[in-house]
C-alpha cells in the first residue's frame, strides 16, 4: 500500500475550494516563502512543535527524552533542537498536549477512511482539496489518493505552487477537477529572494495546464511590502488575464498565522514584523485586477 | 423597512423598563378567595376567579401602542401566582437584590405580602400540597439534584396554539359550549356532571376574555377623548373598535389578527403561570390569509403589516418570565419565557409553508432584536435555500435568533408517538426544541434529568459523596467490577431506580394539577376539551405527553469512554486510584486530568469508540422512560434539553472521569463537553446524528462559529449545506452562537457596553451580561470553529 506523509486533515474547510471540502495537507514543500502560514509544512519529515502555553511542568518530557535534549529552566523546559531528533518519545508523554509531532505517515486507505466521513456533507460541489507543503513533492501518494477519490465520484482539488516537475502536474491532471494555483510575483529576481526558487518553472506549469483547458483559480497571496506593490499586481493582472481557462484569481490577504507557527517550531521567522493589509487597500487591488477582466476575489 | 420613529420608541421603552414584581395579581386572587363564600366546584370556582382578575387589573393603554393589553398594570410589571407558590419575603428580598435577573420590589409590595397575601396561601399552594405528597425518596433526589421538578412553582404549559382563534370568536366557543352542554346524557354517562362543570367554566372563562376586551376598548374611548392629538386620537379609536369586535367575533383584518392572539396570550398567562408563555406558532400561516386579503382589498400595506408587527413584539419583550424561588431561580435564571414563533415548515396538504409573511416576519425578528419572543425556522427539505439564507443573515449577526429545525423529523418523531399526520404537519416546536401538536396538545416538560449525577451515585454504591447520604441502590462497590459491562448494569439500575422515584411524582403531581388547579380558558384553546368536557391538566387536549429532559449527555459519555478505556481497558488506573483522583479534584493530579483530557476518546469527534457509548446511553434513558403511562391517557417521552440547567446540575457533582473539575457545568443539550470538540462541526454533526433523534421529542444541539466562518454569501451557502446535511441525518435542530470569544471577554469586562449583546445560551438567546459569570464563562470556553486553526 503506498503511504506518505501528512501533517494534517481538516474536515469542514471552507476556503480551500467550492462547497464544504475536506482539506488533506501533505508535508514537504519546494518552497520557502518568507510569509509561509504553514511553516511545519516545509520539511519533509515529521518534527516537533512545542506549544509552551499548555505545558503543566510535569517533567515527563525530561524523563522520557532518550537523548537529554530537554532540561528545566525554571519555569518550563528547554528543548535543544541541536540534539533532538523529532524521535517523538515526549509527544506520546506529554499528556497536556504541549509537545506535538506534525507530520505522521499514512497509507492511501487511512486517508481515505477520514476523507470519506464527510462525503455526505460534499453535496454540490464539495469535496476534497490537496494541499500542503507542496502535495506534487509527494507524486506517487498523490496520485494514489487523486484516483481513489474518483474511484469514489468526489470532487478533487488540488492546492499547488506549481514548482514541480512537470511530468508530476501532468500524471495528476487528468484525476484534478478544479486546480488552486498560487502565484506570487512576476518579477524572477524578487521571487527567488523571496521563495528560495525561480518562478521560471511555476510559469510554464501554468501556462502549460491552463492551454489544456483545466478549471484553475489564481490565488495570489498579498504580503505587505513584498509583492503589493501596485507595478506587481499589475504585471499579475496582464499576466493571468492572458491566459486561457483560469476562471478567477483570489487574493488571499497576508495573516500573521505564521509567526507564531515559527516560535512553536523554534525557527527563526524569515519575515519581518508584518501587518496585515488593510481592507480598503485590498479592495484597491481587487478593482485593479479586475480591470483586466478578471473575476477576483478577496479571500479563498 | 427602518422602524417607524413610534416604534422606536416602545422599543427603547420596552429595552429600558426595569422588571418590577407587581402585588397586583396576587392581590385580587387573594381577595376573591376571601370574598368567595358560595360553595361551587373548583373549575369553576377558578374560572370566576379568572372573571374576578380580568375585571379589576388595571388595564394599560401606552402612548404609541397599537396593539395593548399588557400581563400586569404596566410593561415588565410582572404578576405572582401565589395559589400555585407563594414568595416569601425572604424570596422577594433575594429577587429585589441579586444582580442577575432580578425584579424590583416596592416596600409597599413588601408590606401586602407581609400583611395579606402571606397570611392567607401559607399551607394552601400546590407547592407546598405538592411537596407533602412527595415520597422521601423524592425528596432525598430532588435535593440531591439529580432531578428538578417543573411544576412546584408553574403549572404545566408547553402548548401553543393553533390556528381555530383566526375563525372563531369567543361567542362561537360559547355556542359550541352551550351544545356540548345539551348532550350531556346525564342518564348514562358517569361523568356527565364533572363534564357540566368543566363546561361551564370555560364558558365563564370565555365571557370573561371578551369583557377583558370590552374594558380596553372603554379606556381606549376615554383616552381619545382627552388626547388633543388627532392622529392619535383616531388610532386610539380604531384600537376601541378593534377591541370591541374580537375576541368576540372573528378577526376581520391583520390588526384584528394579531390584537385577537394577544388577548388570548394575556389570558393563558393571566389564568396561571404555564411553563413556557403561550404562543401564536405558526404565525406566518395564521396571518398569511389577512395578509393577502389586506393587500388586496387596499386596506394594508407591507409597511402597516410590519409596523403591526413590530409593535407585536414589543408586548412579548413586555412580559419577563414569572420571577421563581429555590432551585428552580438556578436552574434557570432567565428572563425569556420560552415564546418561540415558527417559521416555515409544511403545509396540512404537505406542501411548502414558506410564504411573503415568512420573509416579512424575519424582517421583523432582524429589525427587532429583542430578547422575546424567540423564533425559529422550520426547515422541511421542501423548503427553498433562500429561506435558510435569509435567516442565516439573521443569525451571523450574532443575535442567536432564528434557531433551526428539522420539520421533516419534528413530523416523524409525532408521527412515532402516535399523532396523525395532519396535526404533526400542523405542529412544531415550543420552549427550547420540544415537539407538538399546536392547539391539541398537552405535552409537558416534567423535570430535567441529570444523567451524570447517576453516575457519581452509581461510582459511590448509592451515597451522594457531596452529602455523604445514601440516596441510590446499593449496586456494588465499584472497586469490585470486572468489568465495564458490569459498570454499565450498575448504572442502569440506578437510573432506573431514580426515574421510576420521578415518574411516581410526576403521576401524583398531575393529579393534584387535574384535581385542584383546572385550566379553564386554556382548555377552551386545546381540542379536545370541550368535545371531551375535560380540562386540559385531565386528559382533555387530544394528546397528552409528559417528557422527562435528560441533561449532560456529552458528560457522562466521556466519563463512561474514560472508565471504559482507562480503568478496564488500558488499565491506566485502577478504579481505586481514579477514584481517589476524583475524590482530591485533581489537586497534584494534573498530568492524570491531562491524561483524561486529552488521552481518551470524546464525544463529538465522529470517535465511534465514544460515539458507541453515547447511543448506548441514550438507548438506556430512552428504554427507561419511553412509552410509559402517564395519568392523563398519554405516555412519556425523552427529549435532550438542558436551558441552562446543566450549570445548576454541574453544582452538585464532584470531578467527573471525563477530567471535569467539580462543581463545573456539565455539557449542555446533545453538544459535546466544552471545547473537546476537535475536529470541527462536521464531525460533531455526525456524532450526534448517531442516536436516533426520531424517538425523541427534541435535541439540542449548540455550534457556535466566530464571525467570519460566516463573513460572505458563498460561507452562508456552506451553512445552509452544514444545516441540510444534519437534518438529512434525522438531526432535529441546530442553532449558531456567532460571536468571537474576544468580544465575549471584553463583554465581561466592560458590560456596560454590551447591554443589547445577545447570545444564543441553550434553547433560547439571553442577554449575555444578564447571565452569571459561570454561564458567561461557559460560552467564552466552549470551541468557536475558526476556519483557519
Amino acid at each position: 500500500m503506498i503511504s506518505g506523509t501528512v501533517f494534517d486533515i481538516r474536515r469542514f474547510s471552507i476556503h480551500d475550494g467550492p462547497g464544504i471540502r475536506t482539506t488533506v495537507f501533505l508535508k514537504g514543500c519546494s518552497l520557502r516563502c518568507w510569509w509561509c502560514h504553514n511553516p511545519e509544512s516545509q520539511r519533509p519529515r515529521p518534527e516537533l512543535i512545542l506549544r509552551p502555553e499548555r505545558c503543566i511542568v510535569c517533567g515527563a518530557c525530561v524523563e522520557t527524552c532518550p537523548v537529554g535534549a530537554i532540561r528545566a529552566n525554571g519555569q518550563g523546559y528547554v528543548t535543544d533542537r541541536a540534539i533532538c531528533d523529532d524521535c517523538g518519545a515526549c509527544v506520546a508523554a506529554c499528556y497536556a498536549d504541549a509537545r506535538e509531532m506534525v507530520g505522521r505517515t499514512m497509507t492511501v486507505s487511512e486517508v481515505m477512511a477520514e476523507v470519506l466521513r464527510d462525503t455526505t456533507f460534499y453535496e454540490g460541489e464539495g469535496g476534497v482539496t490537496f494541499s500542503g507543503g507542496e502535495p506534487l513533492l509527494q507524486p506517487e501518494f498523490l496520485l494514489a489518493l487523486l484516483q481513489a477519490c474518483k474511484a469514489r465520484d468526489l470532487h478533487t482539488a488540488l492546492d499547488t505552487c506549481g514548482y514541480a516537475p512537470p511530468e508530476a502536474l501532468e500524471r495528476v491532471r487528468e484525476y484534478v477537477d478544479l486546480f488552486l494555483y498560487d502565484l506570487k510575483l512576476m518579477d524572477g529576481e524578487r521571487h527567488r529572494r523571496f521563495t528560495g526558487a525561480d518562478n521560471d518553472l511555476i510559469l510554464r506549469n501554468l501556462e502549460r495546464l491552463a492551454a489544456t483547458g483545466s478549471r484553475i483559480i489564481v490565488r495570489v497571496p498579498v504580503i505587505p511590502g513584498l509583492n503589493d506593490d501596485p507595478a506587481d499586481i499589475a504585471a499579475i493582472g496582464e499576466y493571468v488575464s492572458a491566459l486561457p481557462a483560469v476562471e478567477r484569481l483570489d487574493l488571499l490577504p497576508y495573516h500573521r498565522m505564521g509567526a507564531d507557527k515559527y516560535a512553536r517550531l523554534a525557527r527563526p521567522d524569515p519575515l519581518p514584523p508584518t501587518d496585515p493589509p488593510p481592507a480598503a487597500q485590498m479592495a484597491e487591488l481587487q478593482r485593479q485586477l479586475e480591470a483586466y477582466g478578471l473575476a477576483v476575489k478577496i479571500g479563498g | 423597512m427602518p422602524m417607524t420613529k413610534r416604534v422606536a420608541r416602545l422599543r427603547q421603552r420596552s429595552l429600558e423598563a426595569r422588571p418590577t414584581l407587581s402585588p397586583e395579581r396576587a392581590l385580587l386572587m387573594t381577595r376573591f378567595y376571601q370574598q368567595e363564600t358560595e360553595r361551587c366546584s373548583v373549575p369553576v370556582q377558578r374560572a370566576r376567579a379568572f372573571a374576578y382578575l380580568l375585571e379589576h387589573k388595571t388595564i394599560c393603554i401606552q402612548d404609541d401602542e397599537l396593539i395593548v393589553g399588557e400581563k400586569g398594570p404596566a410593561p415588565k410589571a410582572t404578576p405572582t401566582y401565589p395559589e400555585l407558590c407563594c414568595h416569601s419575603l425572604a424570596d422577594l428580598d433575594i429577587l429585589n437584590t441579586r444582580e442577575k435577573i432580578s425584579f424590583a420590589v416596592s416596600p409597599e409590595t413588601f408590606q401586602l405580602y407581609a400583611d395579606e397575601i402571606i397570611p392567607f396561601w401559607r399551607g394552601k399552594t400546590m407547592r407546598e400540597m405538592i411537596l407533602r405528597e412527595m415520597t422521601p425518596e423524592w425528596i432525598a433526589a430532588y435535593e440531591a439534584g439529580v432531578f428538578t421538578e417543573f411544576m412546584e412553582q408553574r403549572s404545566p404549559g408547553h402548548t401553543v396554539l393553533d390556528d381555530k382563534i383566526y375563525h372563531k370568536g369567543m361567542l362561537d366557543f360559547i355556542a359550541e359550549i352551550d351544545a356540548r352542554l345539551a348532550s350531556l346524557d346525564y342518564l348514562n354517562d358517569p361523568q356527565a356532571y364533572a363534564r357540566q362543570e368543566q363546561l361551564k367554566a370555560m364558558r365563564i372563562a370565555a365571557q370573561a376574555l371578551i369583557r377583558f376586551a370590552e374594558r380596553h376598548a372603554e379606556h381606549a374611548r376615554e383616552l381619545a377623548a382627552q388626547t388633543t392629538d388627532p392622529r392619535r386620537k383616531q388610532e386610539l379609536e380604531r384600537i376601541a373598535a378593534v377591541c370591541e369586535h374580537v375576541p368576540a367575533h372573528p378577526p376581520r383584518d391583520f390588526w384584528e389578527a394579531l390584537q385577537y392572539y394577544w388577548f388570548v396570550h394575556l389570558g393563558v398567562t393571566i389564568e396561571l403561570n404555564p411553563w413556557d408563555a403561550f404562543n401564536p406558532g405558526r404565525l406566518d400561516q395564521h396571518l398569511e390569509p389577512f395578509y393577502r386579503q389586506g393587500l388586496a382589498d387596499g386596506t394594508l400595506t407591507r409597511e402597516m403589516a410590519e409596523e403591526l408587527l413590530h409593535c407585536f413584539w414589543i408586548k412579548f419583550n413586555n412580559q419577563p418570565a414569572p420571577p421563581k424561588v429555590g432551585v428552580t431561580a438556578a436552574e434557570s435564571s432567565t428572563y425569556t419565557d420560552f415564546a418561540q414563533i415558527n417559521l416555515g415548515g409544511l403545509k396540512p396538504d404537505g406542501s411548502d409553508g414558506v410564504n411573503e409573511v415568512t420573509y416579512l416576519l424575519l424582517d421583523v425578528i432582524e429589525e427587532m432584536r429583542l430578547l422575546q419572543p424567540s423564533s425559529s425556522i422550520q426547515v422541511s427539505k421542501k423548503s427553498p435555500d433562500r429561506f435558510i439564507k435569509r435567516a442565516a443573515r439573521i443569525i451571523r449577526t450574532g443575535f442567536g435568533q432564528p434557531s433551526i429545525f428539522n420539520t421533516d423529523a419534528v413530523i416523524q418523531e409525532m408521527i412515532r408517538a402516535g399523532k396523525s399526520v395532519i396535526d404533526a404537519r400542523n405542529g412544531g416546536t415550543s420552549g427550547c426544541v420540544e415537539t407538538g401538536a399546536f392547539g391539541k396538545e398537552n405535552y409537558n416538560l416534567t423535570g430535567y434529568f441529570n444523567l451524570p449525577k447517576v453516575l457519581e451515585i452509581t461510582l459511590h454504591n448509592g451515597v451522594d459523596p457531596r452529602t455523604g447520604k445514601r440516596i441510590g441502590l446499593e449496586t456494588g462497590d465499584p472497586r469490585d467490577f470486572a468489568s465495564f459491562e458490569a459498570l454499565f448494569a450498575a448504572f442502569e439500575r440506578q437510573l432506573r431506580y431514580f426515574i421510576d422515584i420521578k415518574i411516581r411524582g410526576n403521576n401524583v403531581i398531575e393529579r393534584l394539577y387535574a384535581t385542584y388547579m383546572p385550566a379553564p380558558f386554556l382548555s377552551l384553546l386545546i381540542d379536545d376539551c370541550i368535545a371531551t368536557g375535560k380540562d386540559y391538566h385531565d386528559g382533555g387536549a387530544r394528546y397528552n405527553t409528559s417528557y422527562i429532559q435528560g441533561v449532560g449527555l456529552g458528560s457522562i459519555t466521556d466519563s463512561l469512554a474514560a472508565l471504559k478505556y482507562h480503568v478496564f481497558e488500558q488499565h491506566t488506573f485502577s478504579m481505586d486510584a481514579l477514584l481517589a483522583i476524583l475524590a482530591d479534584d485533581f489537586e497534584g493530579h494534573q498530568r492524570e486530568r491531562q491524561l483524561l483530557l486529552n488521552r481518551t476518546p470524546k464525544y463529538g469527534n465522529d470517535d465511534d469508540y465514544a460515539d458507541a457509548i453515547m447511543v448506548r446511553v441514550f438507548e438506556t434513558y430512552f428504554n427507561a422512560i419511553d412509552g410509559r403511562p402517564n395519568t392523563r391517557g398519554g405516555r412519556y417521552c425523552i427529549d435532550l434539553l438542558p436551558t441552562t440547567c446543566h450549570v445548576y446540575f454541574g453544582s452538585v457533582i464532584g470531578a467527573l472521569p471525563d477530567g471535569r473539575r467539580a462543581w463545573q457545568p456539565l455539557s449542555e443539550g446533545i453538544s459535546p463537553v466544552q471545547g473537546m470538540d476537535r475536529h470541527g462541526p462536521t464531525a460533531v454533526l455526525r456524532s450526534a446524528a448517531k442516536m436516533d433523534h426520531v424517538r425523541t421529542g427534541g435535541t439540542l444541539l449548540n455550534q457556535r462559529f466566530a464571525p467570519q466562518v460566516l463573513a460572505s454569501d458563498d460561507d452562508l451557502d456552506k451553512l445552509v449545506q452544514l444545516v441540510r446535511t444534519y437534518f438529512r441525518m434525522d438531526g432535529h435542530h441546530i442553532q449558531f452562537n456567532v460571536v468571537d470569544s474576544a468580544t465575549l471577554r471584553d463583554a465581561q469586562q466592560h458590560p456596560e457596553q454590551y447591554r443589547d449583546l445577545i447570545v444564543r445560551v441553550a434553547g433560547y438567546s439571553d442577554y449575555f451580561c444578564d447571565l452569571g459569570r459561570a454561564l458567561q464563562d461557559e460560552i467564552i470556553a466552549r470551541t468557536a470553529h475558526e476556519a483557519l486553526a
